[in-house]
């Protein structure tokens, strides 16, 4: 623990104008200040209003299906033979992963503001279907931005959306993943700015973004800080989640921010190595710059350029990270590290094996670095993943690498 | 006095307006940059915004985009782009140059570093589209210090409280976005346009180039009856998509960009 971090109160960031320290900010074209503007006034407001509160809560409880049980992993446990491993199930939640607690709380500040259209940009699908569920709930018009290269390696969830009434573009520019789709929902809400609202997915983006996806993902990590009180009665000694853009992390580690003997580890895609050019993994291999509206580590090269990324799961395989992550990698309070393809897959198929609990690659790059990791903690000690999603969405995926062809 | 501030003064002493067309340096490849630079004063052109090539450019139609992915197959990055300013400048030492870019090559290059060079190569106003005055900070006054001018958007959606934020950091010329999308979209509403031109004036006296969807002779007139310049891009960047040689590039714009002086001037 740093002394610098004795003085940071967690709880006062990002500052007014949506910095974390030099990170986050609002690097935006003058178009979409005001709409910004618009949305963190309306945000403000409806966070302090109680109706408001009730409403989210009670979409919480009886549409998503909080709280997600904090459930201890015990023959995992035993077969690694470290830390008790218990695992936050996200992957129950409605749709199956973290990412609807964002897209309920977004979609009702959509319908406060009196906005009839939802954009959104989606990676692995997941943020696509969360937002595609919530919109086809309120019979909002719905418009999904997909890297083509995603399109295709996640269409059981392209085809979810569609039946969920939205419309799937696909993006062909760039590199044509999630780093492109979100240029293209950001073309589309400068073109239709009056009437839509734009649900961002993880806890990046011009500010608010960051602060109200990250406020509304936190009901991850006050629910397991109260369940892990009453289950075991204490806190845990670390915590573990991937982090692509980062919005289950952070999720699960805010409300542990100023516990200081809860160690946190954000795990990153390593892909195939952070020392070849396939990876995704900014914090650990990038450095600071300026990209979809924050200051944050990127992946760029020395002319600036983002580079391309890689990960076997699309829900990471992107080239920057929220600036809250950077900002709690800057101070040290939290630990990033990597994961590579190779043994996420492994902790995909022993999770499966092991437990009955099939994870989504996302959620096996966490379950990688735990494996390591309980291994030098004390038996006794309590470990907390985020199984921030389930893994059917990714079985075409694994059954490629296996040779098999499903049709 | 810098060089966008003498054009500018010139053109009104003429009772002229600015045409200022845009491309990507670059593209569609490296060796037609500067010759299409020069063939471009020649037609008319007043002010040159040149597009540096970026992986990201979000605010881009799919025109831009495309030069842009061009500009990148070409390897051509911010340093080339100055070291084609700098070629250029052997030859033409008055003619404005404004960069047209994203934040990110300029901030891994580095504020001041990027200011020294910049200068030293000849540009003589930077237009950063993801850099609102909030995010500039200090990088307007460095710009200044190295004789550069900060050139802002105005959009449609700014309120008129920001519109004095943004007058009062201003030098060179303010940018007005036309419409509501990204470059080369959709028709404009000339009436509205004019209104917001006329806003902005009852507030600064800094001139007003306006640009996105400015495509035909027609448009280009329309927006110097009430602004300081018109900025054409998609559709010059679109003509020259598929030039093999400069001479290509050349004999595809000039006559359009001839076309436009005739118009602006009548």
């Amino acid at each position: 623990m740093s002394e610098l971090e004795d003085s940071v109160d967690f709880a006062n960031f990002p500052d007014k104008s949506g910095h974390f320290g030099v990170y986050g900010g609002r690097f935006v074209s003058e178009t979409l200040v005001s709409a910004l503007d618009d949305l963190t006034e309306a945000y403000q407001r409806l966070s302090q209003d109680t109706e408001f509160q009730r409403e989210l809560d009670d979409d919480l409880a009886h549409y998503v299906g909080r709280p997600s049980p904090l459930y201890f992993a015990e023959r995992w446990t035993h077969k690694i033979g470290g830390a008790k491993i218990y695992l936050k199930r996200e992957d129950l939640n409605h749709t199956g992963a973290h990412k609807i607690n964002n897209t309920v709380g977004q979609a009702l500040l959509a319908k406060a503001m009196g906005k009839t259209r939802i954009i959104a940009e989606t990676g692995a699908g997941q943020h696509g279907v969360a937002t595609a569920t919530v919109a086809a709930r309120l019979g909002l018009e719905c418009v999904v931005f997909m890297g083509e290269v995603d399109v295709k390696r996640q269409a059981l969830n392209v085809y979810r959306m569609k039946l969920l009434g939205a419309r799937v573009v696909s993006v062909t520019s760039g590199s044509k993943t999630l780093k492109d789709a979100m240029n293209e929902a950001m073309r589309d809400w400068v073109t239709h700015v009056d009437d839509t609202f734009y649900i961002i997915g993880t806890c990046a983006g011009p500010h608010p973004y960051p602060m109200l996806v990250r406020d509304f993902q936190s009901i991850i990590g006050r629910e397991a800080r109260q369940q892990c009180l009453a289950q075991t009665g204490r806190l845990p000694d670390a915590l573990i989640a991937c982090v692509g853009g980062g919005s289950n992390a952070i999720g699960l580690f805010h409300p542990f921010l100023k516990d200081e003997s809860v160690a946190m580890y954000g795990v990153e895609a390593a892909g195939l190595g952070l020392d070849t050019k396939d990876h995704a993994a900014p914090i650990c291999k990038g450095k600071p710059g300026v990209l979809h509206g924050n200051r944050t580590y990127l992946m760029s090269d020395e002319n600036g350029q983002i580079l391309h990324t890689h990960s076997v799961s699309a829900g990471l395989d992107y080239p920057g990270v929220g600036p809250e992550h950077s900002w709690l990698a800057d101070l040290g309070r939290v630990n990033y590290v990597a994961a590579e393809d190779e043994e996420s897959l492994a902790a995909f198929r022993e999770l499966t094996l092991v437990e009955g609990i099939m994870p989504a690659l996302e959620s096996s790059h966490a379950l990688a670095y735990a494996r390591k990791h309980a291994t030098t903690m004390d038996k006794n000690d309590i470990l907390i993943v985020n199984l921030s999603g389930r893994g059917d969405k990714d079985i075409h995926t694994v059954a490629n690498i296996d040779g098999i062809s499903i049709t | 006095m810098s060089r966008i501030a003498a054009c500018m003064e010139q053109l009104k002493a003429q009772g002229k307006k600015a045409l200022v067309p845009y491309f990507v340096s670059g593209d569609p490849s490296i060796d037609i940059t500067v010759p299409l630079m020069h063939a471009m004063v020649e037609s008319g052109a007043d002010i040159l915004e040149i597009g540096v090539p970026f992986s990201d450019p979000a605010a881009e139609g799919p025109v831009i985009q495309l030069a842009h992915e061009r500009a990148l197959e070409n390897d051509v990055s911010l340093s080339d782009t100055l070291d084609l300013i700098k070629t250029f400048r052997q030859k033409d030492n008055t003619t404005p140059i404004v960069l047209m870019g994203y934040c990110n090559p300029v901030e891994i290059m580095g504020y001041e570093n990027f200011a020294k060079l910049a200068s030293a190569a000849g540009v003589d106003g930077l237009l950063t589209v993801d850099l609102p005055p909030e995010e500039a900070g200090d990088f307007t006054e460095i710009l200044r210090q190295h004789n550069m001018d900060n050139i802002f958007l105005i959009a449609p959606t700014t309120t008129t409280q920001r519109i004095k934020l943004i007058a009062a950091q201003a030098s060179g010329y303010l940018y007005y976005v036309s419409l509501k999308g990204v470059t080369g979209a959709g028709n404009l509403d000339f009436k509205h346009v004019g209104e917001r031109v006329a806003l902005i004036k009852s507030i600064t006296d800094v001139p007003i180039c306006v640009g996105f969807g400015i495509k035909d002779p027609e448009s280009a007139k329309q927006i110097a009856q009430f602004a300081e310049g018109a900025v054409v891009g998609s559709a010059l960047v679109d003509r020259m998509a598929s030039a093999k040689s400069a001479d290509e590039a050349i004999a595809a714009t000039t006559p359009f960009l001839q076309s436009l002086r005739q118009a602006i001037d009548s």
